[in-house]
């Protein structure tokens, strides 16, 4: 760069930036990825295609996409109403949309076990149709939408207070009516916002471990994720094993979000 | 006017679109807080009372405390730092170190405890060194430290750095030309710009630094009245079926959370700054 630098503390700031990055999460994670490559190849075969590893991954993720899309159904609609109407509470809600992220995982988790439990509030309900939702894969679902939901929510929120009114009033003006509008002209703008949520939701699930272990029951082969079969694995003293997993989960995990992050460029680009 | 504006939709729709999002929120968000304080004083207020009152409460509280106390303004300290860096210079990496910064937020918090583990546990690399040393990092306060620190990483600088760029180096620039040092111009010009933005970073920082779980459950070892952070303790009482003592602890992680809600809202009314938290 030719341009002399005005501001001064450019040196400081990067070294202790760049010092502090590197001892908190950079070696770190390395740590992780070169105790995983200890491992040979089939090795890592091993433990990666093991049937319980497997199960876990498909509940892990499946659970995952299945709670960020009805967070992006359920935040859609919410957001709608918290930007576009006025009604008493308001205000109150639109604050409360935050306890997810504000509340501890470990009072979620045991909060939502007791509410879905079968004797529990809402569980007693679902029971008398036959569902029992804690200690089953639903119950995982429901605490990953818990998690999940404000991120849609609060990503979709600023996009939808910017959006003028003029290019509504001007589909509504050519004869267009309030669903055709809605369906054709707004919804559209919105959907990168939407994928954004969605994403965020998503890598939050993946990981996410406080609000899932007691509603979840935590049974091998069916309501086990895989951040508790890490922590199985290192109470069994299995160093290597749970270095894998983890490190597999990270490879999985950043290749979804680079995979939507593309989504987005290209969603961007079309709308040019 | 008699005929509804084109651009909101028939009151029967919107009537049912606010009932709709109201049944949402009311089941889904507030029903789980209210559980938690009607779980608590479900056998009154001395099982109440008596469950803080407890001496291994008490110490997780403590810890709890420690950690927060430690973690928070180490994370400040690089929040200032990172946003004061890839805010007011170009350089060569700075995106590279912008989504650095983000990685926290797609790790698992077990994961987070596990790389402590991996380096410093009885296994780990640094493991027989520090055990001659007689050091121990795992299942003790250091390492419930250095699992706070890794979660709440980027609270601080993901709050600034958006901010900071936003209003520009102009009167950085100005403080420059007149003189100024740079710590004048930090304390001066800069801070006074992003405090509210600053304390709204540290607010949810210390929220997740207090609340934090998986992390922490990793390298704690749960040693009860030793190791256990107040979220620890919760989930230990509630395994131990000891259902009105664990929520009565939860009682105190759900008000930090209601705190730290009715703050940001009302810094966001202060500053008039919406933003996303994580």
């Amino acid at each position: 760069m030719s341009k002399k630098r005005v501001i001064p503390g450019f040196g400081l700031s990067m070294g202790f930036t760049v010092l502090y990055l590197s001892l908190i999460i950079i070696i770190p994670l390395a740590a992780l990825f070169i105790k995983a490559a200890g491992l040979g190849p089939a090795e890592w075969w091993e433990i990666i295609s093991s049937r319980r590893v497997l199960a876990a991954a498909k509940l892990t993720f499946g659970a995952s996409a299945a709670a960020a899309t009805v967070s992006m159904v359920l935040g859609l609609l919410v957001t709608w109403v918290l930007v576009r109407y006025e009604f008493p509470g308001r205000r109150i809600l639109d604050a409360m949309v935050d306890l997810p992220f504000a509340l501890p995982t470990a009072v979620a988790g045991i909060t939502l076990t007791q509410m879905y439990a079968p004797s529990g509030w809402i569980g007693q309900h679902l029971d008398k149709i036959g569902i029992q939702a804690a200690y089953n894969p639903i119950g995982v679902f429901i605490a990953l939408t818990f998690i999940g939901f404000p991120f849609v929510v609060r990503t979709l929120q600023p996009v939808m207070e910017d959006l003028g009114k003029e290019i509504e009033e001007a589909a509504a003006t050519l004869g267009a009516g309030r669903w055709t509008v809605f369906r054709r002209v707004i919804f559209p703008m919105f959907v990168p916002a939407l994928i954004t949520g969605f994403a965020l939701a998503f890598a939050r699930a993946i990981g996410e471990y406080g609000s899932v272990i007691f509603i979840s029951g935590n049974l091998p082969f069916k309501t086990e994720i895989l951040p508790l079969l890490i922590v199985a694995q290192l109470e069994q003293f299995k160093y290597e094993a749970a270095a894998v997993i983890a490190a597999a989960m990270l490879i999985v995990s950043f290749l979804l979000l680079f995979i939507i992050n593309l989504l987005q460029r290209w969603l961007d680009w079309q709308n040019r | 006017m008699k005929n509804r504006p084109v651009t909101t939709e028939s009151p029967i729709v919107r009537v049912l679109l606010i009932t709709s999002a109201v049944i949402i929120l009311t089941l889904f968000l507030l029903m789980p807080l209210f559980a938690v304080f009607a779980e608590a004083f479900r056998r009154g207020w001395e099982v109440f009372l008596a469950s803080l009152h407890d001496d291994a409460a008490l110490s997780a509280i403590k810890l709890t405390l420690i950690a927060a106390a430690v973690s928070v303004p180490l994370n400040t300290l690089f929040g200032l730092s990172a946003a004061w860096l890839v805010t007011k210079f170009r350089f060569r990496g700075r995106s590279f170190l912008l989504s650095m910064i983000d990685l926290p937020f797609a790790v698992s918090p077990v994961i987070a405890g596990l790389v402590w583990v991996l380096l410093f546990g009885a296994q780990g690399w640094f493991g027989p060194w520090l055990a001659e040393r007689d050091i121990q990092i795992i299942f003790a306060l250091p390492g419930i430290i250095l699992a706070t620190v890794f979660v709440t990483f980027p609270f601080v600088a993901r709050e600034l750095i958006p901010l900071m760029e936003a209003q520009g180096s102009d009167q950085e620039e100005a403080g420059v030309t007149l003189g100024a040092s740079g710590w004048q111009i930090f304390r001066r010009i800069t801070l006074p710009n992003i405090k509210w933005g600053l304390l709204y970073g540290v607010l949810l920082c210390n929220a997740r630094a207090m609340g934090e779980f998986g992390a922490v459950s990793v390298v704690s070892g749960h040693i009860r009245g030793k190791t256990n952070t107040l979220p620890l303790h919760v989930e230990v009482l509630y395994n131990e079926y000891q259902f009105s003592a664990a929520f009565a602890c939860a009682t105190l992680l759900a008000l930090l959370a209601l705190l730290t809600l009715g703050l940001k809202s009302l810094l966001e009314q202060i500053s008039g700054h919406k933003a996303g938290g994580h």
